[in-house]
């Protein structure tokens, strides 16, 4: 088989995992297509391996090297996602916008997710010191 | 066809007899143990801090993580400083581990950079009296629980109890370990390893902000998903030029480029390919570029910098930045000397676009952290100018700019967590109005260390920036040189006008006070100063050695 044939399917794997990235709101589905973009690489680098009929196999040891980390990588990364769902009740990537360039304005939108009325506001509002306090202990029950 | 079949088939199975001979020996591998030294130093404070994390009573967690993290960066740093004393830096410079780790100049030179950072950064992380006793337990700048919401049930616990997140140590030390093996990676495999082992300690780290802990796990969401995106387009970068090379090492990539390598059957049907070497370098440098945040791919650094707790920021600002241009010089100067002719243009784009983009938004914030976030990106633009001026006196320059920007860097982070109101710190800038006249001192600190970031004379931040620009002008870079010294205007205008709001402007009524520090925090900060004036008034000595550590083994 040419190397083409798998080269060109991991280069499109990787568009797909690219357009999710680019595309989708949900953090979890960012995730996912991370994780694309990653098994594209593993692809690729099986397929030069063999292509390039590598004594040492550097390529099928750097697939393993990267199977093992984005494991880790995707621990950590629902890790955080979960904590920040149950914190907002929204792993919408487009609601974080307590940090942004706005200047004395809060976040400009917040959609009518499960509990985003009390979202913490804008961060550089004065008043609006404690916001970790005053949140209301919502996340138990999520 | 059958040719390829047999290959493929080879994979599992192997011939039984004359084909053998043709498989070169594979030597067993043979690692310098006391050449990576102090790399396994801090890896095993590191494992030494989980241990206790696990098995000692809570209340002894601090003094003992607190212990393991000085002792063990101190030793790793007399580690460092030994094996340079040894020779390693200059004559006896080689790639150790089986080609993996290079011990060399710019190396040991970026790893004691780092070691001294993160002995700096533990203070900052200890510091417990800034923030007022919490049902008797002093507290630091970290959640008493990480997993616990903000403001629950658990959350109210746990702090009752005077828990602490003494996690962050073991943490910040995995971070440290990987960050030292960044730079000295010496092939792809190596490279992108540490990038995560270093990469995934610091997502965490921002997501245990004590105060504002909305924002702290929003910096940490956005800074894991751009991470990760950055990362895979590196991994992609890696693969494509494996496909290229065949192999992984910079060395041997670097032979492949100039055309020097042996050609193999194989090789040949691939190295004639330049559109791998070309997009896969150009993705590789730009997962290094996400890291030193030039302009291009900056945008999570303002948010990152402003959402995770300070100490952290000061850290990740500092560190993060030494590590990743030590590993884009290495990368440059090492893999891709042979194609600079395709380089250079682009990186002239994009150090132009960081030093301007980076000074001019600056100018319109309002918060010290995100002030001090594009500062830093408007200084990864005039590291970069040193970068393009492929030379020696190009290495040493951007090696005595990091260490002159790092420590101010530290310093102002510092400060920044000194400067307190009834929520925490005061990071809006209009509340450091007449800080001046309150607390003079910490002002004429603060102010130090923005003369220094503006580039003014007889700070660190002048000899680095006539250094790296004075490399950059001899490498032929003058209009490069014009940009940068137009944005070092720029720039000064609204350090200057921060340091005109504290001295010349009447203090708000309930403006913020100024915390009264331990000696952890007050030592950052001394360091931070002295740095500063030793680095701008007497340079001579730490240019000529960042000089004599300015040459890459290959």
């Amino acid at each position: 088989m040419h190397l083409a044939y798998p080269a060109v399917l991991a280069v499109l794997l990787f568009c797909v995992g690219l357009y999710g990235v680019l595309a989708r709101r949900n953090a979890i589905l960012v995730l996912m297509s991370v994780e694309l973009m990653l098994n594209a690489v593993n692809l690729n680098l099986v397929a030069f391996d063999v292509w390039l009929r590598d004594t040492l196999h550097a390529g099928q040891a750097l697939t393993l090297f990267t199977i093992t980390i984005a494991a880790a990588e995707i621990g950590i990364g629902l890790a955080i996602v979960l904590l920040v769902h149950r914190n907002r009740g929204t792993s919408d990537v487009d609601q974080l916008t307590d940090l942004a360039d706005t200047g004395t304005e809060p976040g400009p939108v917040h959609f009518g997710g499960p509990g985003s009325a009390s979202i913490a506001p804008g961060t550089d509002n004065p008043d609006e010191t404690t916001a970790d306090q005053a949140l209301p202990a919502r996340g138990q029950t999520a | 066809m059958s040719a390829t079949a047999a290959a493929v088939h080879s994979l599992w199975t192997t011939r039984a007899l004359a084909d053998t001979a043709a498989t070169p020996a594979i030597p067993t591998p043979h690692i310098e143990y006391a050449q990576l030294s102090p790399v396994l130093i801090v890896f095993g404070a590191a494992v030494l801090g989980v241990l206790i994390e696990a098995f000692a009573p809570r209340a002894a967690r601090y003094a003992g993580q607190l212990a393991v993290s000085v002792v063990g960066l101190a030793a790793a740093f007399a580690a460092l400083v030994a094996l340079a004393a040894d020779g390693y830096a200059q004559g006896r410079s080689h790639v150790a581990a089986m080609g993996a780790v290079a011990v060399d100049g710019p190396a040991l030179f970026l790893q004691g950079t780092i070691v001294l950072i993160a002995l700096v950064a533990t203070f900052t992380f200890a510091e417990r009296r800034l923030d007022p006793v919490a049902h008797g337990n002093r507290v630091d700048s970290f959640a008493a629980q990480g997993s616990a919401v903000p403001g629950g049930e658990q959350e109210q616990k746990a702090v009752r109890a005077g828990f602490t997140t003494t996690e962050v140590f073991p943490l910040l030390l995995f971070a440290v370990a990987g960050m030292m093996i960044f730079p000295a990676a010496d092939d792809l495999l190596t490279l992108f390893v540490s990038l995560e082992v270093f990469s995934l300690p610091l997502y965490l780290l921002c997501a245990l902000a004590r105060r504002r802990r909305l924002m702290s796990q929003e910096a940490s969401v956005k800074y894991f998903l751009l991470g990760a995106f950055s990362s895979a387009i590196l991994l992609f970068g890696i693969a494509l030029l494996y496909g290229y090379a065949g192999t992984v090492s910079y060395g041997g990539i670097a032979d492949v480029v100039d055309g020097t390598a042996k050609l193999t059957p194989a090789l040949a049907n691939t190295t004639g390919n330049d559109a791998l070497l070309l997009i896969g370098g150009a993705m590789v440098v730009m997962g290094l570029l996400f890291k030193v945040a030039a302009v291009p791919f900056h945008m999570w650094t303002p948010d990152v910098y402003q959402g995770a707790p300070t100490p952290v920021t000061g850290f990740m600002a500092a560190a993060v930045k030494v590590a990743a241009f030590g590993a884009l010089l290495r990368l440059l100067y090492v893999v891709l000397p042979g194609m600079r002719w395709d380089w250079r243009p682009v990186m002239w784009g994009v150090a132009i676009v960081t030093m301007v983009v980076g000074a001019i938004i600056a100018v319109t914030q309002t918060d010290v952290k995100r002030l001090l976030a594009y500062s830093s990106i408007a200084h990864a633009g005039f590291l970069l100018t040193g970068v393009i001026a492929v030379s020696p006196s190009g290495v040493s320059s951007v090696l005595f700019y990091l260490v002159a920007y790092s420590f101010v860097t530290l310093g102002g982070f510092a400060v920044v967590t000194l400067v307190r109101d009834a929520g925490g710190e005061a990071t809006h800038l209009s509340k450091w109005a007449g800080l001046g006249r309150r607390s003079p001192l910490l002002a004429a600190v603060f102010a130090v260390f923005l003369l220094s970031f503006a580039g003014i004379p007889l700070t660190a931040g002048f000899s680095g920036k006539f250094a790296v620009f004075k490399a950059a002008a001899q490498g032929g870079a003058v209009p490069l040189v014009v940009v940068g010294v137009i944005s070092s205007a720029i720039a000064a205008f609204f350090y200057i006008r921060v340091i005109v709001m504290m001295f010349f402007q009447e203090p708000q009524p309930q403006g913020p006070t100024v915390a009264i520090p331990s000696p952890l925090t007050s030592t950052a900060i001394a360091l931070g100063v002295a740095v500063t004036l030793v680095l701008g008034v007497a340079p001579q000595y730490f240019l000529d050695l960042a000089g004599k550590a300015g040459v890459f083994v290959r």
